[in-house]
C-alpha cells in the first residue's frame, strides 16, 4: 500500500489508465481538427469525437446529436442557465434553484440577478433534499428554468430528479440537472428522469480534466439555447470553438467504463463506505453523518467529528488526502454553506471531513483510514477543551464564550 | 496551505498539553475564542509565592496553527513574571512560527489567552487579600 492514500474523489478523480490509452493517439499523430472537412486528419477526428458523443449520450440515455461539448461542467452549468434565460426571456425571467448547488450555479444565477432575472433559491432539509411541495408552489408563470443538482458535492445527498423533472415538465419549465458528481455513479436517464439539460464533467469520473458535455433535448420539447461563445458555430452553433478532440475521446471513454461497469463499482464502494463508517461510528462517540444516509452517493460519506477541528484533523493524518467543511481550510474563513444549508450548526460544522471514495481505492486502504482517523481523534480530543469541557458535563451551547 | 517547521513540531509534539486544576487559588484559567468560530483555547498558569510562572499548561480545539500558538505560548510562560508574560505579544508567536496572514488570528487568542488566565490569577488573589467585610477600627 502506497501514501498518501487519494480519498478525495469527489474534487477530482485519476485518469484512468483505459481512458489515457484511448485519448493518446489524438495527441500524438491523429492531430486533425474534427471540423476539417476536406481531408482524412480532419475526417479522423471527427469520426472519433461522434464515437464519444455516442458513448456520451448512451449513458444517460439521450441521442448522440444532443450532446454539446464543452471545457467542463462550470461551462455547462453557464451555457445552460444562461442559454434558456437569454433564449426564453420574453416568456418569462424566474429562475429556481437551491441553496447547496455548486457555486458554478449559485454564481451564474447571481449573475442574472443583476441583470433583471429573479431566482428563488429553494432551502433543503436537515437529510440535504429540497421539499418538492415547496418547489411546486415556488412555480410561477414567469418561471423558465429550474436549475437542480443530481447529487451534492460537499454531502453526496441525491436529489429526488425524477419527480423533480415531473413536477417541471407537468408546469412546461424546463429542468436542467448539474449531474457532475453523481452520472456514471448512480443511474440517471435523461427519459426517465424528465431531464432537459444535463451538466457532465470528464475528470470527475476518471476521464481528463478541461472537458464536458451539455446534454440539450432535442424533442418535447426542443430546448433552445442562446450561444455564450461565439465563433465558427461548433456543436450545432451553441458552443464555439475547436473541439478538445484527445479529450472529447477521453470523456467518452470514461463514460463507456462507467456504463460497463457503475453497477459493480458502486456495490463494491458501497460495502468500502460502510465498512469505513461502520467502524468509526463503532470506535469514536459522538460522530455524525452529514446528510441522508439513504439518498446518498455509494462512495460519499461526510461526517462531523465534534470537538476536533477540521484543519487539525487533515494536518493530523497527512498521509491521507480529505476535504474538510472547515472555514480554517478555505480562505473565506466561513464554515461550508452547505452544512450550514443542512442546518449544521457552525461548531459542528467546522469539525466536518468528507470521504470520497472511488475506483482505485482498496480494502486495504479504507482500513488504514479507518485506523488513522479513530487515532488522530482521540490524540486530538486529548487537545481540545471541548471535549473535557462535555465529558464534565458542561452544556457547551450555554457556556459563555468569549469570541473576538 | 504549507505549514513552517516549527508549527509541524509543535502540532506533532505538543508541550504542555493538559489541565491545572481551575479552583487552585494558585492557577489562573484563560479560555478564549468560541466553538462556532473553530478556535477555543484553554490557557493555565501557576503561579509560585515568587511572582513566578512555575508550570503552564493547554487544551486547543483549532487549527494547527491555533495549537502550535498555544503550544509555544505554555514554553514561553514558564519560568517567567506575571508583569515579563505581560509583555508576550502576538507578532511574537507569529515572527517564531512564521505564520502565513491568514493565521494571524491564531497568535491573537494565543496572546488573548495569556492575558485572560493572568487577570483570572490576579482577580483570584485579590479577592483574597481583601477578605470581606472588614470592620472598621
Amino acid at each position: 500500500m502506497k501514501t498518501p492514500i487519494y480519498l478525495d474523489n469527489h474534487a477530482t478523480t485519476p485518469l484512468d489508465p483505459r481512458v489515457l490509452e484511448a485519448m493518446l493517439p489524438y495527441l500524438t499523430e491523429k492531430f486533425g481538427n474534427a471540423a476539417s472537412r476536406n481531408h482524412s486528419f480532419g475526417w479522423e477526428a471527427e469520426k472519433a469525437v461522434e464515437e464519444a458523443r455516442n458513448k456520451v449520450a448512451s449513458l444517460i440515455g439521450g441521442a448522440p446529436k444532443e450532446i454539446v461539448f464543452t471545457s467542463g461542467a462550470t461551462e455547462s452549468d453557464n451555457l445552460a442557465i444562461k442559454g434558456v434565460a437569454e433564449m426564453y426571456a420574453e416568456r418569462g425571467n424566474h429562475i429556481i434553484t437551491e441553496v447547496t448547488e455548486h457555486k458554478a450555479v449559485l454564481d451564474t444565477c447571481k449573475k442574472l440577478e443583476k441583470h433583471g432575472y429573479r431566482v428563488t433559491y429553494l432551502p433543503v432539509k436537515r437529510d440535504g433534499l429540497i421539499d418538492l411541495d415547496q418547489l411546486r408552489d415556488a412555480i410561477t408563470d414567469k418561471t423558465i428554468l429550474i436549475s437542480i443538482m443530481h447529487a451534492n458535492n460537499e454531502i453526496g445527498v441525491i436529489q429526488p430528479v425524477g419527480e423533480i423533472g415531473r413536477i417541471a415538465h407537468e408546469r412546461g419549465v424546463l429542468f436542467h440537472c448539474d449531474a457532475v458528481q453523481g452520472v456514471g455513479k448512480v443511474p440517471l436517464n435523461v427519459e426517465a428522469d424528465h431531464l432537459d439539460l444535463v451538466s457532465i464533467s470528464a475528470h470527475k469520473i476518471y476521464g481528463p480534466k478541461g472537458v464536458g458535455a451539455l446534454w440539450v433535448r432535442r424533442k418535447n420539447p426542443r430546448v433552445q439555447l442562446t450561444a455564450q461563445m461565439d465563433g465558427g458555430g461548433h456543436e450545432r452553433g451553441m458552443r464555439s470553438g475547436t473541439l478538445n478532440v484527445p479529450g472529447i475521446v477521453g470523456l467518452g471513454e470514461a463514460c463507456a467504463i462507467c456504463q460497463r461497469e457503475m453497477a459493480a463499482e458502486s456495490a463494491r464502494l458501497l460495502g468500502l463506505r460502510e465498512k469505513l463508517r461502520r467502524r468509526l461510528e463503532a470506535e469514536l462517540d459522538e460522530v455524525y453523518v452529514n446528510g441522508s444516509m439513504e439518498h446518498r452517493l455509494p462512495n460519499s460519506l461526510n461526517m462531523s467529528f465534534a470537538y476536533v477541528e477540521g484543519e487539525s484533523l487533515l494536518m493530523g493524518m497527512n498521509d491521507i488526502a480529505v476535504s474538510s467543511g472547515s472555514a480554517c481550510t478555505s480562505a473565506s474563513l466561513e464554515p461550508s454553506y452547505v452544512l450550514k444549508a443542512l442546518g449544521v450548526s457552525d461548531d459542528l460544522a467546522h469539525t466536518s471531513i468528507r470521504f470520497g471514495l472511488g475506483r482505485f481505492n482498496t480494502e486495504e486502504e479504507i482500513d488504514y483510514v479507518a485506523g488513522r482517523v479513530i487515532e488522530v481523534v482521540k490524540k486530538l480530543r486529548e487537545l481540545s477543551p471541548l471535549y473535557e469541557m462535555a465529558k464534565e458535563g458542561v452544556d457547551l451551547k450555554k457556556a459563555q464564550w468569549v469570541a473576538k | 496551505m504549507a505549514y513552517s517547521n516549527k508549527v509541524l513540531d509543535h502540532f506533532n509534539n505538543p508541550r504542555n498539553v493538559g489541565s491545572l486544576d481551575k479552583r487552585d487559588p494558585n492557577v489562573g484559567t484563560g479560555m478564549v475564542g468560541a466553538p462556532e468560530c473553530g478556535d477555543v483555547m484553554k490557557l493555565q498558569v501557576k503561579v509560585n509565592g515568587e511572582g513566578v510562572i512555575e508550570d503552564a499548561k493547554f487544551k486547543t480545539f483549532g487549527c494547527g496553527s491555533a495549537i502550535a500558538s498555544s503550544s509555544l505560548a505554555t514554553e514561553w510562560l514558564k519560568g517567567k513574571t506575571l508583569d515579563e508574560a505581560m509583555t508576550i505579544k502576538n507578532t511574537d508567536i507569529v515572527n517564531e512560527l512564521s505564520l502565513p496572514p491568514v493565521k494571524i488570528h491564531c497568535s491573537v487568542l494565543a496572546e488573548d489567552a495569556i492575558r485572560a488566565a493572568i487577570a483570572d490569577y490576579r482577580r483570584k488573589q485579590g479577592a483574597r487579600q481583601e477578605p470581606v467585610g472588614t470592620v472598621q477600627p
